[in-house]
């Protein structure tokens, strides 16, 4: 996984709420079986029309605006548990994705893959937006170590949380299967020493 | 202070805690399908690590496969490939696969269940959101990414946070034609696609106590459309008459030893739960979705509102617009161009026979292409013999082979951009069941009810 620290780059705005998975990679894209190429698949819906020519009206064919960032509207990644989501949005170039509000799934699935969603209050989405529209040059600042978002050069700074673990993998780049390989022993003796056990398939 | 049934089953399952935060949580059973678990099979050939509990790992083909001619070679080359690949990956870690023309083939939350897989108390997890349904048995299951498919399948362990707990208690007795996709439906229209963010629902009341299995799986299913990482039902004696004699159930001294756990899975009296809420069967009627995610749903007899709480005007309005409509517009009367019956959420036996009951002598209105798709070879083989097949096919209906279809249209069901499909699956996003198409959420009589009349209309006077 690649590691992230601090990261100011300028952002796309995406205001709509409940931007569910099936928008961000719909299931037709799901079928390969690497993760390559998902980043050219990426909100294809919105982005192409019925003839496969890019859609003028979506944020992601604008000349104005670009960016690693992605600012979007609360509940974002909602739905499907599809990781595909994750890949596609880092295959597409972003690492950091702002909203008020993520769902779960969604969340972890971007921890899993080097992408740092940012839970700020839905004031500060406001004045985010609000800063990216009137000047689409405006740069964010990310500081995961510090834990804020800063709208450079003098805007508000907002902090954020992350869980001391998810951060730590951030930063050093690692994933949790390291980690939990490492629990081996401490795995076979809760086997061992459960209660209840529901017995393996036999 | 009392624990809930959720932390008791949790805390049975914690092998170790990091930094208090999160758990290294133990995983009873994991279910895999062949999109989301090449890569994570991938991340185990690179590692160079065998699968840890194989024999805790049940595999089938659902999300790609065709609902037509199972038994001839998939035409479509990429969901070929993928379901070859899961085929391959079965074999090469040799994990039990009920792959496509097997007896016990299906969609994967139908086929658990079915075959007793499923049993109260455990931990279950698959790269699918609504791995959810299983909680139906007092379970905790959720849906995972393809990273964490990775981690169960090296350790059989899953490094996650406990979620807070939710109950909802729905009480008193259900209308007559009103089904537990309605109460779902209504407790989505009151809580949001959001609402259950962060926690991990039990439904109780004597609405839901008084549900067989397969309606309260329904109920269950649908937890993760308010974003709850899933949702339970305390086991019962109908939870125990379900399970009782499927193929993996336990047997003989197993049986007894696994009921007398099971009878104390239930939320102590003195509980505390992090948020009730609490509603009235009484209150709840057939109801349908009009916007564009599960939490815009109204009751069949509603107008489309100018506007909810719970979202932007301009989010708001652009929903509408993509399905066509618009507020002030009641539901009842809409004409609709398909009706899909199938996927995870209502495609059980007890679902088919709701629609040929109604449908049983009837005949599908000629403007209507109407698909039901059961949930697994199981339930399709049971409504043959019980005739349901015919009864549907008489009536209009195609009656196709198992697999998840037109609620995710990875394979060739699709409804084409534009029209109205009724379904009984669990989404109606944008484009779900096909770019462009529209999706109107409802119970398996309602749908019935419109594949007939060729329009929304109330089942209860139709």
């Amino acid at each position: 996984m690649e590691k992230l620290e601090i990261l100011q780059d300028t952002a796309v705005p995406m205001p709509m709420e409940d931007i569910d998975t099936d928008q961000i990679i719909p299931a037709r894209f799901l079928k390969a079986i690497d993760k390559e190429g998902f980043g050219d698949n990426l909100f294809y819906d919105w982005r192409y029309d019925k003839d496969d020519k890019p859609n003028a009206d979506f944020i992601l064919n604008s000349p104005i605006y670009s960016g690693s960032i992605l600012v979007a509207g609360k509940n974002f990644g909602c739905g499907s548990s599809r990781e595909h989501a994750a890949w596609a949005l880092y295959g597409y170039g972003f690492r950091v994705v702002i909203s008020s509000f993520f769902a779960d799934i969604f969340k972890g699935n971007a921890l899993n893959n080097g992408i740092l969603p940012i839970q700020v209050s839905p004031e500060y989405l406001d004045q985010l937006f609000n800063a990216i529209t009137s000047d689409p040059n405006t740069k964010i600042s990310v500081n995961l170590p510090e834990q804020f978002v800063k709208i450079l050069p003098d805007g508000n700074t907002q902090p954020f949380e992350i869980d001391e673990y998810k951060k730590m993998c951030l930063l050093n780049g690692y994933d949790d299967i390291d980690y939990l390989l490492s629990l081996q022993d401490k795995i076979v003796q809760f086997e061992q020493e459960r209660e209840y056990i529901h017995k393996p398939l036999s | 202070m009392g624990k809930t049934l959720f932390d008791k089953i949790w805390d049975a399952h914690v092998v170790h805690q990091v930094n208090g935060a999160q758990d290294v949580l133990y995983i009873d059973r994991h279910f895999i399908h062949e999109v989301t678990s090449p890569q994570a099979f991938s991340g185990l050939k690179t590692r160079g690590i065998p699968l840890f509990r194989k024999d805790q790992t049940v595999a089938t083909a659902d999300h790609n496969v065709p609902t037509i001619n199972q038994h001839l070679p998939i035409s479509e080359p990429l969901s070929r490939k993928q379901v070859e690949t899961l085929s391959e990956n079965c074999e090469d870690f040799d994990v039990r696969l009920y792959g496509l023309g097997h007896q016990n083939q299906g969609i994967v939350h139908v086929i658990g269940p079915e075959l007793g897989i499923t049993q109260p108390g455990m931990t279950i997890v698959c790269g699918d959101s609504h791995t959810s349904t299983h909680g139906a048995f007092g379970t905790i299951a959720f849906g995972i990414g393809t990273s964490q498919v990775e981690q169960v399948f090296a350790t059989q362990t899953l490094l996650v946070s406990k979620p807070k707990r939710m109950r909802i208690t729905v009480n008193g007795q259900l209308q007559n034609g009103v089904l537990s996709k309605d109460i779902i439906l209504y407790l989505l229209s009151k809580l949001s696609a959001g609402g259950g963010t962060g926690y991990f629902i039990e439904y109780a009341g004597e609405a839901i106590r008084s549900l067989s299995m397969e309606a309260r799986m329904t109920i269950c299913n649908m937890s993760i459309e308010m974003g709850a990482r899933g949702g339970l039902i305390a086991p019962d004696q109908t939870t125990f008459d379900y399970i009782k004699g499927r193929k993996f159930a336990p047997e003989g001294e197993d049986w007894s030893r696994s009921l007398e756990y099971w009878k104390t899975l239930k939320s102590d009296e003195d509980a505390n739960f992090d948020i009730e809420y609490s509603f009235e069967a009484s209150d709840i009627e057939p109801m349908v979705t009009y916007g564009t995610n599960p939490g815009m749903g109204l009751k069949i007899t509603e107008i489309i509102p100018e506007k909810i709480d719970t979202a932007k005007p301009e989010s708001f309005a652009k929903s509408l617009k993509y399905m066509g409509l618009k507020p002030g517009q009641p539901m009842k009367g809409i004409t609709i161009q398909n009706v899909f019956i199938g996927s995870c959420t209502n495609s059980r036996i007890e679902d088919l026979r709701i629609v040929a009951e109604y449908v049983k002598g009837k005949k599908v209105n000629e403007s209507v292409r109407a698909m039901i798709v059961p949930g697994s070879q199981r339930v399709s083989k049971q409504a043959i013999e019980e005739g349901l097949n015919v009864i549907l096919t008489e009536a209009g209906f195609e009656f196709r082979e198992a697999g998840c279809s037109a609620c995710l249209g990875m394979n060739e069901d699709k409804i084409p951009a534009g029209e109205y499909c009724i379904s009984t699956s669990n989404r109606n996003f944008e484009g779900r069941q096909g770019p462009g198409a529209r999706t109107i959420l409802a119970s398996p009589l309602t749908a019935a009810a419109a594949a007939i009349s060729g329009k929304i209309v109330d089942a209860r006077e139709n």
